[in-house]
């Protein structure tokens, strides 16, 4: 790959001056209709979002005037901004938490050796090519306040309705439940990936051992799965604290409640660049965003690592110890 | 990590006599095959996962009163609500859907391609910034969409592109994901040995590129052509900001179903089994290959 040319170099022969060249900028050639339209679309608007929001934006004459920090402590000073701050990290915790325990769940079954692996899989995956948008109304049918399908049967059973859209918890559990839907069979093939790459013998050892299925899949599926849970716990957080499309269908209006129940962040940062059209504004709140994203993030990482490492350790020791035995 | 395409994790899915043969030493290890409590199990997450959309063609082939009475079964009047959302003028539906055909295919076209390039220049060319370059690439990947909308907005109302298709387009082009998709697959599908005989065989980098990287990257490409198909065509938050009822795509058509005050479930529900009809044969055809597909990103995840 490094010498361009077998010969031994004396006088560059055209040829080999123009191999020479073709070696030394060919990748730069390559890389570049990536990297001119990622500087485009990509970094630009991100540095010029920072700069608008230091700004008075005037949209008819596209430019402003220096406000320093105003727009950020404007924000922060929204009662509303509070409201869709909780509202996020509500849906977040109620759509992650138990899509994660179920796609755990669903993937090690699909890591028994069923029949017809290829359909089960497929129909796991089967919401994920539904558009957010579609997977929100055909919800609103379920979670309707008068004659939706839930409350249809609760009432039927003599129990009282629930109030999906009064209500800011169980609006937030029905938008939780739109997410969940989409998602968890997306991260249940994920795991199940994961799980397909441990090593079948730790399997086998803990068998001949007298460990029981359950005992098998705390003491070596999970300990093993620790990089890939972080991987979809990152990707979640980025994903769920942007929610934006299903709580924007989730009534005919659009904007998050008539108290607010679910404003998210993203659909406050509509509200306030394209409903109040001040730009200033909403790219102060993109950062804002963005900085909240990174810090869970961030903060994700270390709870996750901090815990699931001591699991690595005992599973790693449950391996070792059983081999052993079984070597006996 | 071995040499092997990760998509070969799939094979083994596929009921093969040889296969099952070698599968043995598997069931041995497992136990035999589940008992019924697992394809219970399963059968209740297929369920849960088809029964929305067959709930939505329930409701999508009554009428007005439908949701009120509760059926179980799909009644006649779908083709009746299926036309009434095509000629809805508000909603623009053919407009919608060709739309999103064609931005769909496009943005997937042009990801591929400079996903490829980008990738086989990083998985398997060496040059000064390289590294430093991809481990940027990675790095944007954890940048919401929400913080680019507003210079992109200005932008697109300077140039007069709001309302067109190009505005939701020309952001889409490339893919930091993509890049790196096709770096990690690359870098373990090509030996360096086999660029070298090119090399030595005297072909020149972009006929290396092509005679071996093209060809090697393809099924890799297949799939990340299929991943950002679905993306784009899924895709309404900034569609939603940038384009109108005029001219939209199928998801901000939909949205707009149910922007009136009275709003008629029948109607939209027939719109949203509409808008999902491509999607669903998309899936049919070539859900196996989004399977391997996720199941292949996530081992070197």
């Amino acid at each position: 790959m490094s010498t361009a040319s077998p010969k031994p170099v004396r006088v560059l022969s055209f040829s080999q001056k123009v191999g020479r060249w073709d070696l030394k900028f060919s990748p730069y050639l390559y890389i570049s209709p990536f990297f001119v339209m990622f500087a485009i679309v990509g970094l630009f608007p991100i540095g010029y979002t920072a700069f608008i929001s230091f700004m008075d934006w005037d949209l008819v004459r596209n430019s402003g005037t220096f406000v320093g920090f105003d727009q950020y402590i404007w924000i922060l000073q929204q009662p509303h901004f509070w409201t869709a701050l909780r509202n996020t990290f509500s849906i977040f915790l109620i759509s992650t938490v138990p899509q994660l325990l179920l796609a755990v769940f669903i993937a090690a079954m699909l890591d028994r050796n069923i029949r017809a692996k290829t359909f089960w899989r497929m129909g796991v995956l089967l919401p994920f090519v539904i558009a957010p948008v579609a997977v929100g109304l055909i919800f609103n049918v379920v979670f309707a306040d008068n004659f939706g399908l839930v409350n249809g049967i609760l009432t039927d059973l003599g129990l009282a309705p629930i109030p999906w859209h009064k209500d800011p918890f169980w609006s937030h559990v029905a938008i939780a439940t739109m997410v969940n839907y989409r998602w968890t069979g997306y991260n249940t093939l994920i795991l199940l990936a994961a799980m397909q790459a441990v090593n079948r013998e730790y399997y086998e050892a803990a068998t001949v051992d007298g460990a029981g299925l359950f005992r098998q899949f705390t003491a070596i599926t999970l300990p093993s799965l620790r990089p890939t849970l972080i991987f979809v716990i990152i990707t979640a957080t980025i994903g769920g604290l942007q929610i934006f499309d299903e709580p924007r269908v989730f009534d005919q209006f659009g904007r998050g409640g008539a108290g607010q129940q679910w404003l998210t962040i993203t659909l406050y940062l509509y509200d306030i660049g394209w409903g109040q059209w001040n730009f200033g504004r909403a790219a102060a709140m993109a950062w804002i965003l963005f900085i909240i994203i990174l810090a869970i993030g961030l903060l994700n990482l270390f709870i996750t690592r901090s815990l699931v490492r001591d699991e690595g350790r005992r599973g790693d020791r449950v391996g070792r110890r059983t081999r052993k035995e079984v070597a006996r | 990590m071995s040499t092997v395409p990760p998509i070969a994790i799939v094979e083994e899915a596929i009921p093969d006599e040889k296969k099952r043969r070698r599968g043995e030493r598997t069931i041995r290890i497992r136990g035999n095959r589940p008992g019924f409590w697992v394809y219970a199990g399963l059968t209740v997450v297929f369920i849960s996962a088809a029964f929305p959309l067959y709930w939505s063609f329930v409701i999508g082939s009554g009428d007005a009163s439908s949701l009120r009475s509760r059926p179980w079964w799909p009644s006649g009047n779908f083709i009746d609500n299926a036309i009434s959302v095509v000629s809805n003028p508000a909603v623009n539906f053919w407009a919608a859907l060709w739309n999103s055909i064609y931005s769909s295919f496009l943005i997937a076209a042009a990801v591929v391609i400079t996903s490829t390039l980008s990738g086989w220049a990083f998985a398997k060319l060496r040059f000064l910034g390289g590294p430093a370059l991809m481990a940027f690439v990675v790095a944007t990947m954890a940048v919401p969409q929400q913080l680019g909308v507003v210079p992109l907005y200005i932008l697109f109302s300077e140039l007069g592109w709001t309302g067109q298709i190009g505005a939701i387009i020309l952001p889409a082009l490339t893919s930091a994901f993509g890049v790196f998709w096709m770096t990690q697959y690359l870098r373990q599908a090509v030996p360096d040995e086999l660029i070298e005989a090119a090399r030595v065989d005297g072909a020149s980098m972009i006929r290396t590129f092509w005679t071996v990287g093209v060809v090697a990257a393809r099924p890799a490409a297949a799939m990340l052509f299929l991943f950002v198909f679905v993306g784009a065509w899924n895709n309404f938050f900034w569609p939603f900001i940038v384009l109108d009822r005029q001219n939209p795509t199928l998801p901000v058509a939909l949205s707009l179903l149910q922007s009136n005050y009275f709003v008629d479930y029948s109607i939209v529900l027939a719109g949203v089994v509409l808008a999902t009809i491509p999607l669903l044969l998309l899936f049919i055809f070539a859900g196996r290959q989004l399977v391997s597909g996720i199941m292949a990103g996530a081992v070197k995840g």
